[in-house]
C-alpha cells in the first residue's frame, strides 16, 4: 500500500445488534489523539454513529438516483426504453411512458438508447448525506435513507465518493447488518474488515455469511467477540479452523450494556479500552502489511 | 372483451395463480368468442418490477380486465394508468375457467 | 381458531435496529400460536434472507430446497472486445475495468455489476451479454411448530426484496391451501427494500424495540415506514432493565403516536440459553420472565388479529 493512502477499516457483523457501532465509535475515539480519523456511518437505513460521536453537521447534500423524465413532445412511443430497462421501471401505457422512480436504479440505459432524445435525467432524492466535525476532531459523515425509499446501496456509494479521507488518515466505516449488496458496497476498497460477533448460534451463522463475502473480495479480516461469556463456544471453535484471528474480546457486562443504551461510549465506562483499541489498531496495521503484495 | 387471468399452468382448466407479477402464466381470453391462449410471463424469473412488466403485457394485449389474487402498488399504478380494470379471485374459484365464469356472472369484486 | 377462513392474517415483526430480539420473539410467538390455548394454525416466514436465523430455533425436521435465480451480471467476450472503452464509460456502477494485460480489452467485476445491461446495449461489437445468476436458495420446511418458508441469499448478493416477496407468496398460498389463518413474518433489520417487501400486505406490524438511544432512534424510523404504508403498528419493549429511562422515553413516544405497547420483556439470560438449545424460549423455559411476558403479548396480538 502507498504510504500516503488512507487506511480504510470496515466494521461489519452479519447479525445486527452485536456491537458494530460500539466498536467502530470506540476505535475512532481511541485513535483520535494520534491519527487523523475519519468516520463513515454506512448503515444508512438505521444510522446510529452520530448518537455517540455527536457531530456538528456543517455540510449536507441530497443522495439521489438519476431517473428518466420523458418529453412526450419528442417521444415517438417506440418502446425501446421499456425494452432496455432491466428493472421494469418504465412501462408504455396507452400513449405515454410511465416511470416508476422506486424501481429505477439510475443506470442511464433508457437515456442512451432513446433515438429521439426524448429522455432527460432528473435527480430523484432518496436520502441525505451529512458531514461535520465530531467529538475529538473526528471527521464524521453519514447517509440517511428517506423513510419509504427502498434503495440503500446508492446512498452508500455516494457517501463514499463524497466523504473521501485525506491521505495518511484512518477511515472507519460502520457497515449495515446482513451480508448482501449494501455490505459489499461498504467493503469495496477496504484494507481491512473488523468483524464483530457474539458467541451465540445467531452470531456464528451470520458471521459465516460475512466471511463468505470477504473471500471473493480478498480483504483481510479479524474478529472481535463481544458479550464474551454468553451463549456457547461455537464461534471460537469455528474460528480456530479458519485464518481469521480473534483480535479482542469484550466480556458481557450489564454496566457496559446500560451505559451504551444511555448514549455513552464504551470508553466512557471503561477507559482502559482506549489502550486495547490502540493495540488493536497496531495489530490491524500489521495484518494489512502482511497482506500487501510484494 | 379481452381478459387476462393469472394461472399456474398454460391451460384454461389449470389452477389460478394468486400472484400477478410473478404468475407462472397468463391466460388471455376473449369473452365474446371464448377463444383463449396462454402467455408466458417473463416477470416470473426477473428481478424487481415484475408487476410493471406484467401490466405491460396486459396493456400490449389490449386487455380490459385482469383477474388475479392481488396486485402490488406498481402493478396497480400501471394498470390504473392503462385504464385496465382489476378484479380479485373470490371463494369458490380454483381454476381459470371458474374465474371466467364468476366474471361473466358478475360475481367478482373489483380490486382497490 | 381465527375466523375468516378466506383471509390469512399477516403479522410482520420488525425493529429497525438489529439485535433487539425479533427472531427470538418470532420463534416464541410461533410456538405459542401452535401450543397455547389461543391456538392458531400458522405459517412462518423468515424474511431476513441475508442473515436468516429463525430456522436455527425452529429446527426444521425436513426441508424442500428450491433454487433462487435473481439478477444477472454482464460478461465480456474477450475475443470480440476491441477495447473501445465505451462500456467502461457507460457503466455507472464502476464495474468495468481494463484487463490487467496488454490486450487493451475490458472485463466486468461481477460483484460490482448491477445487471443494468447499459454496456450490453452500448457495445458495438455485441461482445457483452447478461448471464443469469443463482443468488441463493429458498426452503419450504416442516417444523414441530408449523410450516416455515425461509431462504439463504448467497453472501454479497443483491437483497432487492424479490426473494422476500417470493417466499412470502409461497407461504401465503400454502397457508390458504392448509386453511392456516396466520402468517408470521420475521422481518429483516433496517427500513429499506427487504423491509418494505416484508411489510407488504401485513395486517399488523409488531415492532420489537429496546430501551437504548440507538433502539429508540431506529424504532422511530421503522414506525415511520409502517405509518407510510398504513399498516397498524403495535410495539413491545425487550430488555427493559438495561436502561429504565429509555423505557420511559419509549412509553412517551408511543403514547404521542398512539401506538399501543403490548408488553415489556425483561432482559433474560434464558433467551440465549434457549437459542443455544435451538428452541423457542417458551418451550424449555415456559415460566421464565421473558416467556410470561411474550405469552401476554401473544394474547394481545391474538385479540387484535381476530
Amino acid at each position: 500500500m502507498d504510504k500516503d493512502q488512507a487506511i480504510r477499516i470496515v466494521v461489519a457483523s452479519g447479525k445486527g445488534g452485536t456491537g458494530k457501532t460500539t466498536v467502530a465509535t470506540s476505535l475512532a475515539l481511541s485513535l483520535a489523539a494520534q491519527e487523523n480519523v475519519w468516520f463513515l456511518d454506512c448503515d444508512v437505513e438505521a444510522p446510529n454513529g452520530h448518537l455517540f460521536l455527536n457531530p456538528k453537521i456543517e455540510a449536507e447534500r441530497k443522495a439521489v438516483v438519476l431517473i428518466p423524465r420523458i418529453d412526450m413532445e419528442k417521444c415517438i412511443l417506440c418502446g425501446r426504453c421499456v425494452e432496455v430497462c432491466q428493472y421494469h421501471a418504465l412501462a408504455e401505457i396507452g400513449k405515454s411512458i410511465l416511470v416508476f422512480p422506486q424501481l429505477c436504479h439510475g443506470c442511464g440505459s433508457c437515456t442512451w438508447n432513446c433515438s429521439s432524445k426524448a429522455i432527460k435525467e432528473i435527480r430523484n432524492p432518496i436520502g441525505v448525506l451529512e458531514a461535520g466535525l465530531a467529538k475529538k476532531g473526528i471527521n464524521f459523515a453519514h447517509g440517511v435513507l428517506t423513510i419509504s425509499e427502498p434503495m440503500a446501496t446508492p446512498i452508500i456509494r455516494q457517501l463514499k465518493k463524497w466523504h473521501k479521507p485525506e491521505d495518511g488518515s484512518v477511515m472507519i466505516l460502520d457497515a449495515p447488518p446482513g451480508a448482501s449488496c449494501s455490505v459489499v458496497e461498504t467493503l469495496h476498497g477496504a484494507n481491512f474488515a473488523l468483524l464483530v460477533t457474539e458467541p451465540t448460534p445467531f452470531g456464528l451463522h451470520d458471521l459465516k455469511q460475512v466471511i463468505g463475502i470477504l473471500g471473493d473480495m480478498k480483504i483481510p479480516a479479524g474478529v472481535i467477540i463481544n458479550r464474551d461469556g454468553i451463549g456457547d463456544n461455537q464461534v471460537d471453535e469455528f474460528l480456530s479452523q479458519t485464518e481469521f484471528p480473534i483480535l479482542m474480546r469484550i466480556p458481557y457486562s450489564t454496566q457496559i450494556a446500560g451505559a451504551i443504551a444511555a448514549g455513552n461510549t464504551l470508553l466512557d465506562v471503561s477507559p482502559e479500552y482506549i489502550m486495547e483499541f490502540q493495540t488493536l489498531f497496531q495489530k490491524i496495521k500489521n495484518i494489512i502489511a502482511e497482506n500487501e503484495p510484494c | 372483451m379481452i381478459l387476462i387471468i393469472s394461472s399456474q399452468q398454460a391451460d384454461i382448466n389449470s389452477p389460478v395463480d394468486n400472484r400477478f407479477g410473478r404468475a407462472q402464466w397468463f391466460i388471455k381470453i376473449d369473452s365474446d368468442t371464448k377463444k383463449w391462449e396462454a402467455l408466458t410471463n417473463p416477470g416470473v424469473n426477473q428481478r424487481g418490477g415484475a408487476g410493471v412488466a406484467a401490466a405491460q403485457i396486459a396493456a400490449n394485449n389490449k386487455a380490459e380486465v385482469v383477474i388475479s389474487g392481488d396486485f402490488g402498488p406498481n402493478a396497480s399504478g400501471a394498470l390504473n394508468a392503462a385504464g385496465i380494470r382489476m378484479m380479485t379471485f373470490d371463494q369458490g374459484i380454483s381454476t381459470v375457467q371458474d374465474a371466467l365464469d364468476h366474471f361473466t356472472q358478475g360475481k367478482l369484486t373489483a380490486f382497490g | 381458531m381465527l375466523t375468516q377462513a378466506n383471509h390469512v392474517k399477516q403479522l410482520v415483526i420488525l425493529s429497525g435496529k438489529g439485535g433487539t430480539g425479533k427472531t427470538s420473539i418470532s420463534a416464541a410467538i410461533a410456538d405459542l400460536a401452535h401450543s397455547s390455548n389461543k391456538q392458531t394454525l400458522s405459517v412462518m416466514v423468515d424474511a431476513d434472507v441475508d442473515a436468516a436465523n429463525l430456522s436455527l430455533v425452529l429446527q426444521p425436521q425436513k426441508s424442500e430446497v428450491h433454487e433462487f435465480w435473481g439478477g444477472s451480471v454482464a460478461e465480456i467476450d474477450k475475443s470480440k472486445c476491441i477495447g473501445c472503452d465505451l462500456c467502461e464509460l457507460l457503466c455507472r456502477f464502476d464495474a468495468i475495468f481494463p484487463y490487467p494485460d496488454d490486450t487493451g480489452t475490458y472485463f466486468v467485476d461481477p460483484i460490482a455489476c448491477d445487471g443494468c445491461a447499459a454496456c450490453v446495449f452500448g457495445c458495438s461489437q455485441e461482445a457483452i451479454r447478461l448471464i443469469p445468476q443463482q443468488d441463493g436458495n429458498w426452503f419450504h420446511s416442516e417444523t414441530r411448530y408449523g410450516e416455515l418458508f425461509h431462504a439463504e441469499l448467497f453472501p454479497g448478493k443483491e437483497n432487492s426484496g424479490k426473494l422476500v416477496t417470493l417466499i412470502k407468496q409461497h407461504a401465503r398460498l400454502r397457508a390458504e391451501d392448509t386453511q392456516a389463518s396466520l402468517l408470521i413474518v420475521d422481518g429483516p433489520p433496517g427500513i429499506g427494500c427487504p423491509v418494505i417487501s416484508a411489510c407488504a400486505g401485513a395486517d399488523l406490524g409488531l415492532i420489537v424495540t429496546e430501551p437504548s438511544v440507538a433502539g429508540i432512534h431506529d424504532f422511530q424510523r421503522i414506525l415511520g415506514v409502517l405509518q407510510h404504508f398504513k399498516i397498524p403498528a403495535v410495539v413491545c419493549i425487550n430488555k427493559t432493565d438495561i436502561y429504565p429511562e429509555g423505557v420511559e422515553k419509549i412509553r412517551q413516544f408511543s403514547a404521542s403516536q398512539e401506538v399501543a405497547i403490548l408488553g415489556e420483556i425483561p432482559f433474560d439470560d434464558h433467551i440465549t440459553q434457549a437459542m443455544v438449545q435451538g428452541k423457542p424460549i417458551t418451550t424449555p423455559f415456559p415460566d421464565a420472565p421473558s416467556s410470561r411476558a411474550i405469552l401476554e403479548i401473544w394474547e394481545e396480538l391474538f385479540s387484535r388479529l381476530t
